[in-house]
């Protein structure tokens, strides 16, 4: 999106100092049906496969945040999505420790490999959070993080001098975990969504659904998704940023079936049937957190990394951070953002 | 106890009073008046109180349940909800009071969240305490709370900051229970963990729970041993029937399997039940002897005296006011007396 029709002088002057926005990657057209008596084969679908090569080079950022009271399995699940040890709870975290007195932001990085794409997956945790007798404001904490990256960022765009690849930290996708207490939301729930689903892409999750029957499942899914709704809460894929039809009907039907996604995780292998599956052993049976009809983690995990991946990097770029850079140039009067001058980075801007 | 029952077999023998009889009079007594008990219930919503209610006493304590939604929970304080039922059972009625605290540890800021439940035990030692220094003693009601089960969430790696203020707040007024429910949520190994990491929490704190006693001679040593080893009970409700292997029983069924709530390998419920239901009378005695007590001497510390001298107190008090009042106008009727006789000079 640009940035406005260039006015007055003053604005005219300015665009030479602050650089267009990027445009938005190259994306093949959907077929149109109209050119369809091509004389012959140009090669332009090739391109999908120059696309490919190029990933597979480079690799991409993906950060992901995950925001509830301590215990919900957060840690676990993040390790279960990308199937490693990518959490807090595997890098010296000790669940015995204390609960910190306020929120903190810990961000753990790791490069993970599939298929030759490699992806910096970046995990931000945020111990504390709702764990106080007094909750208020706790979400403060987990804003301003947000915020930052997007300063970051936007610090680095508007170089002179740019870095070909801007190193990404902003918040890509923030797992909200609900507790399954069966019977609604919590006051803190709405309170955090509210405030956060304004800065970043919200994916509320019900945590540790083995607690609940599946009529259970069904009627607290339902009343949460009216909870929300009732409260305007519009977590990811957001309605209003729906591109087309085909993208507005698979997410009416994410957004109005399957969310919130009522998840289990483990990080523990058992057989079952003859198989090694991830789950949960119980006296009375083994709960297995790929399997459909025991829960909805799979559900989850296609949608976050299989189908949805790329999308939640867009919207955050493209909306989020936009909304971010929009709202800081007009704060400083259309001006870029004012670092302190330094010879170093006197280059980067006026 | 043995040794008078030794002598009962010889009621005609010399020596033989017959006060043996005593304990069987005292029961036969007990059971015409029925017995009281209540049971307070605390905990954040949704952690499974209401269903192991309804499945302890196998009733339905709450027909008619409304379940407020976030957005109203935001402006709600603690209430205090108190149900009453009459539970019989082969001639032995109680008469079961649950009362609940809706609304707690809901808020976003729970700071005083207790200070409502706090007030309502004082009340009611404040009520006894008032009946027992009547005139009028014979039919004094006893609604002080004698247990609260406390529950603590299965979801967490052990006690929350607000549990710890709670119960620190509450140890020296009423019989504290620790209760892990939705312990289905939990494999048996977090269950040992949970378990075992409440339990340090508490003796860092300086908690005290309450303790069962040590067995009688005619109780089953092992059995109570059993018992205390598995507090905090993990426990799972339910009064839904299910059809395992033939016999229907309450339980919940998961695509995965069914959790028996009275299968003691799958849970507490039935060492919780025994516990409670064996140790009413001493959880009553606990009541009286220890937290009645200890709020009834700082009661009268505070004032000073005790009740009734505070009544005779204040009559003596109104008399030397009326005294010193009628002297005072004796001394004004005599001034103007005075003012009167002598000359004037105005």
């Amino acid at each position: 999106p640009h940035a406005g029709p260039v006015e007055s002088k003053n604005e005219a002057a300015m665009s030479e100092l602050v650089p267009e926005p990027r445009q938005k990657p190259v994306v093949p057209m959907k077929p149109m049906g109209i050119n369809a008596n091509l004389l012959g084969y140009i090669g332009i679908d090739t391109i999908i496969e120059q696309m490919r090569k190029k990933t597979m080079k480079t690799g991409f950022d993906f950060n992901i945040m995950v925001v509830g009271q301590s215990g919900l399995g957060k840690s676990t699940l993040v390790n279960t999505l990308f199937k490693s040890q990518v959490s807090r709870k595997s890098s010296g975290w000790n669940r015995e420790e204390k609960i910190p007195k306020t929120v903190e932001i810990k961000a753990i990085g790791h490069v993970i490999e599939e298929g030759g794409v490699k992806m910096k997956l970046t995990v931000i945790d945020t111990p504390g959070f709702g764990d106080q007798i007094n909750n208020e404001n706790c979400w403060e904490p987990i804003e301003k993080y947000i915020n930052e990256q997007y300063e970051k960022f936007l610090k680095e765009e508007v170089n002179i001098a740019r870095k070909k690849r801007i190193p990404d930290t902003r918040v890509h996708c923030c797992l909200y975990f609900i507790s399954p207490t069966g019977h609604s939301l919590r006051p803190l729930d709405l309170e955090f969504m509210k405030h956060l689903s304004k800065v970043v892409n919200i994916i509320p999750v019900i945590a540790k659904a083995d607690t609940m029957t599946l009529e259970e499942k069904t009627e607290f899914k339902q009343r949460v998704r009216k909870e929300l709704e009732v409260n305007g809460i519009e977590f990811y894929p957001q309605k209003e940023f729906d591109e087309d039809l085909e993208d507005k009907t698979e997410n009416d039907k994410i957004r109005q079936e399957s969310m919130p996604f009522a998840v289990v995780g483990s990080d523990k292998e058992y057989q079952v049937n003859g198989k090694r599956v991830l789950g949960r052993k119980t006296p009375w049976g083994i709960i297995e957190v790929e399997n459909l009809s025991h829960c909805e983690f799979a559900l989850l995990r296609d949608f976050v990394i299989r189908t949805h991946l790329q999308d939640l990097k867009e919207v955050t770029h493209n909306i989020h951070y936009e909304t971010y850079r929009a709202k800081r140039l007009n704060d400083n009067g259309g001006l870029p953002p004012m670092t302190v001058e330094t010879e170093e980075n006197h280059e980067s801007n006026l | 106890y043995s040794q008078l029952l030794f002598c009962c077999q010889f009621s005609d023998s010399a020596g033989y009073v017959g006060f043996a009889n005593l304990p069987n009079q005292v029961h036969r007594k007990s059971v015409k008046k029925g017995f009281e008990f209540t049971l307070m219930v605390v905990g954040e919503s949704g952690l499974g109180k209401s269903t192991l209610i309804n499945s302890l006493f196998l009733t339905d304590l709450y027909p008619e349940r409304y379940i407020p939604g976030a957005a109203e929970k935001i402006e709600r304080t603690v209430q205090i909800e108190a149900s009453t039922v009459e539970i019989e059972e082969r001639g032995v009625k109680l008469r079961l009071t649950v009362v609940d605290t809706p609304g707690y540890g809901d808020a976003i800021n729970s700071q005083d969240c207790f200070k409502t439940i706090i007030q309502y035990i004082d009340n009611q030692f404040e009520r006894y305490l008032h009946d027992e220094s009547g005139l009028n003693r014979r039919h004094i009601i006893d609604n002080r709370v004698h247990c609260c089960f406390y529950f603590i969430s299965p979801f967490g790696h052990g006690l929350k900051p607000l549990d710890v203020e709670f119960m620190k707040a509450l140890h020296g007024k009423v019989n504290i229970v620790p209760v892990i429910a939705k312990a289905d949520t939990l494999t048996l190994k977090e269950r040992e963990r949970l378990k075992r990491r409440v339990l340090d929490e508490i003796s860092e704190h300086g908690i005290r729970i309450y303790q069962l006693p040590d067995a009688d001679s005619d109780e089953d040593e092992e059995f109570k041993e059993q018992t205390r080893a598995s507090i905090p009970f993990a426990v799972i409700g339910s009064n839904q029937l299910i059809e395992v292997k033939g016999k229907k029983i309450r339980g919940r069924l998961y695509p995965w399997g069914v959790v028996e709530v009275e299968n003691p390998e799958h849970n507490d419920f039935l060492k919780l039940r025994t516990m409670l239901v064996t140790h009413m009378q001493d959880l009553q005695e606990v009541t009286q002897d220890l937290h009645y007590e200890n709020f009834r001497s700082e009661r009268l510390k505070r004032t000073g005296k005790p009740v009734e001298e505070e009544v005779v107190d204040k009559d003596r008090i109104l008399q030397q006011k009326e005294a010193e009042l009628r002297r005072m106008q004796e001394m004004i009727a005599q001034m103007q007396a005075q003012m009167r006789m002598k000359p004037g000079d105005d």
